[in-house]
């Protein structure tokens, strides 16, 4: 029982960290529908400057700050510099492109920051809470964690839902043509999609960064597993990212304590293909819109 | 919603729209060929002709969806020939394209949002959402669904309300009878006819179905393989049966 329980809690709180990556990810295939493959790579860079911040004597909500508004200002540059050329062309230009960017970033970051593995800091205690003498498997920083990222999911449903910014948003990515018929600067809202994805990315970096150690290739695991989320999810939802990132953090935890860790990745392989076999359009896909 | 000061039409736009020999090729295709068309304020004016005959190029060269290759658009002697489409759209020309104008993954209300927020922008909120439910009842019930459960009928009229919360000088309208029980076209060309009447909008209407299109008309224009071969009073083209024949099939 008790291997239970900290086996859930910790994979809901690896299952947050899955779940922002995967929420990134589908903020810009929403928007632009390009896997966005530098995603990891962006989130490790902005990962690094957070830590030289915190190197410099700085605190750690500071470097967060540092890193979040250059996540925002990277996804955005990226975006006008990088996609922008290959939108509108075949799909998988920009997805190569996306690839390319991922092998640039980490061999920059590697001759910027070295490639050795660097300690981060937590801004939490990593001593798990004792309840009735026992210690579990659940601390202070996955707390701070878990609330993080379900922080930031309502402040992106309540930006999408509720704000005439999100709206327009919504209008670009659905219909491009009727929203700028609409008088949408369709362009503009594409770069703040991708700045939001890239800042949410670069959170999910600092959240899988905190009390571990980092280097230039250490958010590769995260992204096979966010992806995995992120098409469990649909792809289109950000609910069903989040959904998504916290069934796979306990399915895979579950496989890693029962099972034996080895197996991980192949699981997260199985998943993958039983997903796309059996439901291929997600677990919260809307239904096929009507056309008339 | 804001409401911002309604600044009246009383502004100095008057909502002329002038095309001069306006040029649009598709590759090889010339689909448009030194089209001359001037649609005055207060009056519907109205592009018939078959399949192919370059209608629909023509409104979406207008609107900035297409790049002309020769020619001008003028919105009362402002020059929007290359100016992009949101642009154009924020200029006061609002274009209505055929069939797929609605956002279907968007609800009713949220659809008619975005037009208001061009309204709001252009400081233009003589049409509010109370007033466009009011027009059409069929809206008012179904607006918190999303948009793809509404019926042919309806989705024009949604395009259409949503047109009108932007505030037009110019409205493009691009064949609001495809696909339509006569009677919904009976009904959506006489809501249209009062608009302008009422508004004084001006209005660029491209159809097929000629007859309804020119008992609401005030200019007809035909248009045949992208050239215009008649222009005249909505009238006096009803009544030329030669034409009639030969371009208009009925």
């Amino acid at each position: 029982m008790q291997q239970f329980l900290n086996v859930t809690l910790t994979g809901l709180g690896q299952g947050a960290v899955y779940a922002a990556f995967a929420l990134a990810l589908v903020l810009i295939w929403r928007s632009t529908r390009i896997v966005n493959f530098a995603q990891g790579a962006m989130a490790m860079f902005t990962t690094y400057l957070a830590l030289t911040v915190i190197e410099g004597g700085q605190s750690y909500w500071v470097a967060l700050a540092v890193a979040l508004v250059t996540g925002l200002v990277l996804g955005a540059g990226i975006e006008r510099l990088v996609i922008r050329p290959v939108e509108g062309g075949p799909e998988l230009n920009a997805v190569i492109v996306t690839l390319g960017l991922f092998v640039a970033l980490q061999a920059l970051a590697a001759i910027l920051f070295g490639s050795t593995f660097q300690s981060f800091p937590a801004p939490f205690d990593l001593r798990g809470f004792t309840v009735g003498g026992v210690n579990i498997a659940f601390t202070p920083n996955s707390i701070y964690i878990i609330v993080a990222v379900v922080v930031v999911m309502l402040g992106l449903v309540a930006l999408f839902r509720f704000t005439d910014l999100g709206l327009k948003m919504r209008a670009a990515a659905f219909n491009q043509e009727v929203s700028r018929l609409l008088g949408v600067r369709v362009g503009r809202m594409l770069t703040l999609g991708w700045a939001l994805a890239a800042g949410v990315g670069s959170l999910s970096g600092l959240l899988i960064a905190g009390g571990s150690l980092v280097f230039p290739a250490y958010m590769d695991a995260v992204i096979v597993y966010g992806f995995v989320a992120a098409v469990l999810g649909g792809l289109d939802s950000p609910a069903g990212a989040v959904v998504g990132g916290l069934t796979i953090g306990l399915l895979l935890s579950y496989v890693s304590g029962y099972l034996g860790s080895e197996l991980v990745a192949l699981a997260a392989l199985v998943i993958l293909v039983a997903v796309l076999l059996v439901r291929p359009q997600g677990l919260f896909a809307r239904t096929a819109a009507r056309r008339v | 919603m804001s409401e911002l000061v309604s600044s009246s039409s009383s502004t100095v736009s008057t909502g002329t729209l002038e095309i001069s020999g306006l040029t649009t090729a598709y590759g090889p295709v010339t689909a448009l060929d030194s089209v001359d068309i001037t649609a005055e304020r207060g009056q519907v004016t109205a592009v018939l002709g078959a399949n192919g005959a370059g209608k629909s190029t023509l409104l979406r060269t207008v609107s900035g969806l297409v790049r002309p290759a020769a020619g001008q658009v003028l919105l009362d002697g402002t020059d929007l020939t290359r100016a992009p489409a949101e642009a154009i759209a924020r200029a006061g020309i609002a274009h209505v394209p055929e069939g797929r104008g609605v956002i279907t993954e968007l609800t009713v209300e949220e659809n008619l949002r975005l037009g208001a927020l061009l309204g709001a922008s252009r400081r233009r909120t003589e049409h509010n959402l109370a007033r466009v439910y009011e027009m059409f009842p069929a809206l008012a019930k179904r607006r918190r669904r999303d948009a793809h459960v509404l019926s042919g009928g309806e989705r024009q009229m949604l395009v259409i309300g949503r047109a009108l919360l932007s505030g037009p000088d110019v409205l493009l309208l691009d064949e609001p009878s495809l696909g339509l029980a006569p009677r919904i076209v009976a009904q959506i060309f006489g809501l249209l006819r009062e608009l302008v009447d009422s508004d004084g909008v001006t209005v660029l209407l491209v159809e097929q179905n000629a007859r309804s299109a020119l008992s609401i008309a005030d200019v007809g224009i035909v248009l045949n393989l992208g050239r215009v071969v008649a222009r005249d009073s909505a009238g006096a083209l009803a009544a030329d049966d030669g034409l009639r024949h030969a371009y208009l099939g009925f």
